[in-house]
């Protein structure tokens, strides 16, 4: 299987993706920003669909549009009172652009299924070193700011309380997730991007108590999907998002199941 | 003699249409016990941001001591029962003298002694969702003094608890105040803590505001909502 230079770049790309989605996917969570993901990476799909018409790899188009608008939709959704209708909105409108982008390309419908449910195998090694890359901008920006990030994560309003500059640090995070939306989509497809952001640290959350033990355990939960999905997906060649979703969602129900017995 | 902690002269301040208070003057000699008292709305909380810094009197002076750390406890925290985190992870949020994601031996060492100062160690492990009233308390309270404050400012730290458990917390926080010299300012509508725990009050009204050294009130001139205390369980 790792014979083939295919294989080696999926995985290669997946465990760099999953260490990345595993440690924001801790933040998004404690931040209640699962939504959010999920409406940028509704975003990214547009924006990605876009490329596709313009002729521009789809990755740029769909980094592109959800750095620029995460933070414009962070601050949409901040007021709790009207998240659910602004986000509702927001994702109808790009979801409906990125379908017409798609059909103004005039490309063939294997082109959305590529972008909505993602295609890690058969990237090429010059993809594979944009994602690590990427990969890596993400995890030494969290590594910097962590103290922060985790206390304004954690308890915001002690956060607030010890006068931590919390606009600044909402704003890097949201750029940080639009970053990892677009490379977690690379393997699962913008439509589930929430199987590597939100799953793994929801895990986490119901088994750790430390933010290293709740870190360990998202990133473990997240590589065993990325990894067992690939060797399943060769060896039966179903689709690998399948097979992620499939183990991500165990874990999820194991765990919870697991809180439920021990309280 | 050093300076007083804080020095409050002829503050006035108000938001658009609802002035909150003018000429309102006050000091807080260091490792004083003062409540803060008032009915709900009459501005305890905008007072305690006007302290800190947080917002700007409309006129007046608010003169901090030059060697002032302060440490706020407020009044209300987002902690729901499925909140991840233990007691002891929970407090070591607030400790950021050093940038490295990982914490240092001296760190772990300063963190087990705000939380035996508080009573929490033998707790420490337990997840803050499920901690009692008391206990949650006593976290947010040690989390405050991981910055080692001389000056602490607790926002209706008691509204929540039993009368068994604020006695407790409040005894802890006389005992952090006699041990630290710590200045305290205590908000609160409980008389009887008030009367019981803080030497002296500050009392804010519509009209204006009293202050009194002693520590005997007389109350039949609080506000009605006041009296008697509020106790909820």
């Amino acid at each position: 299987m790792f014979a083939y230079d295919f294989m080696q770049n999926a995985f290669l790309a997946s465990t760099f993706i999953a260490v990345t989605c595993g440690v924001v996917g801790v933040f998004v969570t404690a931040r209640g920003l699962s939504f959010l993901a999920h409406t940028l990476s509704e975003i990214g799909f547009a924006g990605a669909a876009f490329a596709v018409l313009v002729g521009i790899p789809p990755l740029d188009g769909m980094l592109l549009t959800t750095v620029i608008s995460s933070v414009s939709v962070g601050r949409l959704s901040v007021k709790a009172s009207r998240r659910e209708a602004s986000i509702s909105a927001v994702s109808s409108l790009f979801t409906g652009l990125g379908i017409l982008f798609l059909a103004l390309s005039a490309k063939s419908a294997s082109y959305a299924t590529t972008i909505l449910f993602g295609s890690i195998i058969g990237i090429s090694r010059a993809d594979v070193w944009q994602l690590v890359l990427l990969a890596l901008v993400v995890l030494i920006t969290i590594a910097i700011g962590f103290r922060g990030l985790a206390f304004d994560s954690f308890d915001p309003v002690g956060a607030q309380a010890q006068n931590l500059r919390r606009n600044a640090i909402s704003v890097y995070f949201l750029l940080i997730l639009a970053i990892s939306v677009s490379i977690g989509a690379q393997i699962v497809g913008s439509l589930l991007v929430f199987i590597l952001l939100t799953l793994p640290s929801s895990v986490a959350k119901y088994l750790g108590k430390t933010l290293p033990q709740m870190l360990t355990i998202a990133v473990v939960v997240a590589l065993i999907g990325v990894w067992a999905g690939l060797v399943m997906g060769y060896y039966t060649n179903w689709p690998v998002t399948f097979f992620i979703a499939a183990i991500e969602c165990l874990f999820y129900f194991a765990a919870l199941l697991l809180k439920h017995r021990t309280e | 003699m050093q300076a007083p902690m804080l020095t409050v002269k002829q503050l006035a301040f108000g938001f658009h249409d609802r002035p909150l208070y003018h000429n309102l003057s006050f000091t807080l000699e260091r490792g004083s016990m003062t409540s803060l008292i008032g009915a709900n709305g009459v501005g305890k909380t905008t007072l305690t941001r006007l302290i800190m810094g947080q917002l700007k009197p409309t006129s007046g002076e608010i003169m901090t001591a030059p060697d002032m750390r302060l440490g706020y406890v407020p009044q209300f925290r987002n902690i729901d029962p499925e909140y991840p985190l233990s007691i002891r992870s929970f407090v070591q949020l607030n400790q950021r003298q050093s940038r490295w994601p990982w914490h240092g031996k001296k760190e772990q060492q300063a963190l087990t002694a705000a939380l035996q100062e508080t009573g929490l160690l033998a707790r420490q492990q337990q997840r803050l969702g499920m901690a009692s009233g008391g206990e949650k308390q006593k976290a947010y309270l040690a989390q405050a003094l991981l910055t080692r404050p001389n000056f602490l400012i607790l926002d209706e730290a008691t509204a929540s608890l039993d009368i068994k458990t604020k006695t407790e917390l409040m005894t802890l926080v006389r005992e952090l105040n006699a041990k630290h010299d710590l200045t305290v300012l205590f908000v609160t509508h409980d008389l009887e803590l008030a009367k019981q725990y803080t030497q002296q009050y500050l009392l804010l009204t519509p009209e204006g505001y009293e202050l009194n050294q002693t520590k005997l009130m007389d109350e039949s001139r609080m506000p009605q909502e006041l009296q008697p205390a509020e106790e909820v369980h």
